[in-house]
């Protein structure tokens, strides 16, 4: 495999920019930019507010009133970005946390289930046990605060999102669409295909690690009963 | 130490400079839409300029303050019988009834050592999305009571009594952000997406007079005017947003994005607003008219150097009438 390459540094305005490495879904460009954030973060560079590892790049977001923000910050955060590539590049470690997630795959939670294995051809059990059986890769987050694209989903069910979104999802519902897979951490609209949900609180600004996911952390779903999902749900 | 709601107005909350360093788990800064006249009515009360404030917007509250406050409210003109953009001494029992904006869309009443609300994951700022931040996580509601921080309220309260006549002093904060007529200019660099939008529409984003919607908000404003159109509707990858980023939807209908904003966005962006001019464009309501002009990153960049002068020379005007520094 090449190794990733900035391929353009894009300003976001004037206060922010994004390190584009590539314009199309790679796992591989993926997993280099989280190493990258993480070692970019470590620097803690006093004019860099926030870093956001995105599909396919590395956002950056200055802090444009700070003593030390420099005249040239394309140029800078280019240089900050290669210099830190190196040694994210030497790393060898796995970045992130692996994180189980319990699901009840229950008709009850799995609003698109039945939908999702006609068009797959598969039986629901299948649906669930292929979800569940794969490893994921959190590739980048936004939409809402806590709210993960995973990547890694089982090819087969690779499907569109839905022709209409819902104007209400529930908090926790488990989702898949084309080829990743996501956890809705509030009650919002959404036009992914619900198969599951989640007792866990995705986001809780109140927790001193608000979020359950990070960028990069590797996911694995595990079924659960709906009893035990009321049991986990009322429990916390 | 407090003060009442008799009246929440149409969206009141308490909002400061914002939350910064957790973008990368989908959570927006946030905070005030028009941080210049947050920071301007925080310094007229002696407050650092990045304390919270309430962020009030289009029809104000009716606030009764239930002890002496050094208060002041910069930003929109609204309607009433208090004065803008001067330290004013509410008195025990004073009332605030603030009507309509008559001038911009949204004000900020800041009072003399803050709000004392506990900051969530480092701001004090509302999140209205996720119910978290500010007063309970939510817009003001009547018969609320919200706690003041004392800490030298009360003494900066008696040293501008020395100085003031009917409650107020004779000098005024400058409203920085306010527009003179509309159309509003604000300018904007190009955004990554922009060669993909036909010539018609290219041209169109600059040459239209945009109203912004009624269904904008804290989140984005959307933008009212022709369609925008790209001639291979092709999906992108989805990526990061910032604020002051403008997304086109394939409704072809642009959205602004404001304080609130979604983190990533799957949308091509056609432009990317000036720093400088995002407060500006905050003091629009809905109806409000604004023109886009392009703009290098280096004048985008110049522009927010100047805005910040503007600031700083203000904050150094407002310091010096307390009689701390050296005349501005």
């Amino acid at each position: 495999m090449p190794k990733p390459r900035p391929l353009a540094v894009i300003p976001l305005g004037d206060s922010a920019c994004y390190v584009e490495f590539s314009s199309a879904l790679d796992l591989d460009v993926n997993s280099v930019v989280q190493r990258l954030a993480l070692v970019v973060l470590k620097r803690q560079v006093p004019w860099i507010r926030d870093v956001v590892p995105a599909l396919g790049g590395l956002a950056l977001h200055f802090d444009p009133d700070h003593a030390e923000f420099p005249a040239q910050p394309l140029e800078e955060s280019l240089a900050l970005v290669l210099d830190s590539l190196k040694q994210a590049e030497a790393a060898k470690d796995n970045p992130g946390s692996e994180v189980e997630l319990p699901v009840c795959y229950e008709p009850e939670f799995a609003l698109d289930l039945q939908e999702v294995a006609k068009k797959a051809e598969l039986t629901p059990e299948e649906v669930a046990q292929r979800h569940a059986a794969a490893e994921y890769r959190v590739l980048m987050m936004g939409f809402a605060p806590g709210h993960a694209y995973m990547g890694g989903l089982d090819a087969r069910l690779a499907v569109p999102r839905r022709a209409s979104p819902r104007a209400i999802v529930p908090a926790g519902s488990v989702a898949i669409a084309n080829e990743q897979t996501v956890v809705y951490p509030y009650a919002i609209s959404g036009g992914w295909n619900v198969i599951g949900r989640t007792p866990m609180v995705l986001f809780d600004a109140s927790r001193a690690r608000p979020s359950l996911l990070w960028p990069g952390d590797r996911v694995r779903f595990r079924a659960i009963t709906r009893a035990q999902f009321i049991e986990m749900a009322t429990g916390r | 130490m407090s003060i009442r709601v008799l009246r929440p107005g149409l969206l009141t909350t308490i909002q400061d400079h914002g939350r910064h360093g957790f973008q990368r788990v989908g959570l927006c800064p946030g905070g005030a839409m028009d941080q210049v006249s947050l920071a301007l009515a925080n310094a007229l009360v002696g407050n650092p300029p990045s304390e919270a404030a309430l962020e009030i917007t289009v029809i104000g509250p009716e606030l009764e303050f239930e002890q002496d406050t050094l208060v002041a409210v910069c930003g929109a003109e609204f309607q009433g019988s208090f004065p803008h953009n001067r330290p004013v001494l509410a008195a025990k029992g004073t009332r605030f009834n603030v009507g309509r904006a008559v001038r911009g869309a949204r004000a900020y009443i800041a009072v003399a050592g803050g709000f004392a609300v506990d900051p969530v994951l480092g701001s004090r700022s509302t999140y209205l999305p996720g119910h978290f931040g500010g007063f309970g996580g939510r817009a003001l509601k009547h018969g609320d009571v919200l706690p003041l921080r004392d800490a030298e309220a009360v003494q900066r309260f008696k040293q501008l009594k020395k100085k003031a006549k009917d409650g107020t002093v004779r000098w005024s904060a400058p409203p920085l952000t306010l527009p003179d007529r509309e159309p509003i200019l604000v300018h904007v660099i190009e955004g990554q997406h922009f060669p993909s939008f036909d010539s018609t529409s290219q041209r169109a984003f600059f040459d239209t007079v945009w109203r912004v919607a009624p269904d904008s908000n804290r989140m984005g404003f959307r933008l009212s005017g022709p369609p925008l159109g790209r001639p291979q509707a092709d999906e992108i990858l989805s990526g990061p947003t910032c604020l002051g980023s403008v997304q086109v939807p394939p409704s072809g209908v642009p959205i602004a994005l404001m304080a609130d904003h979604q983190t990533t966005g799957g949308y091509p962006r056609i432009a990317e607003i000036a720093s400088a001019d995002v407060a500006r464009l905050a003091q629009l309501a809905p109806g409000g008219k604004v023109h886009f002009a392009r703009c290098s990153l280096e004048i985008a960049s110049e522009l927010r150097r100047d805005a910040r002068g503007r600031l700083e020379a203000a904050l150094r005007g407002i310091a010096w009438e307390y009689g701390e520094k050296d005349r501005p």
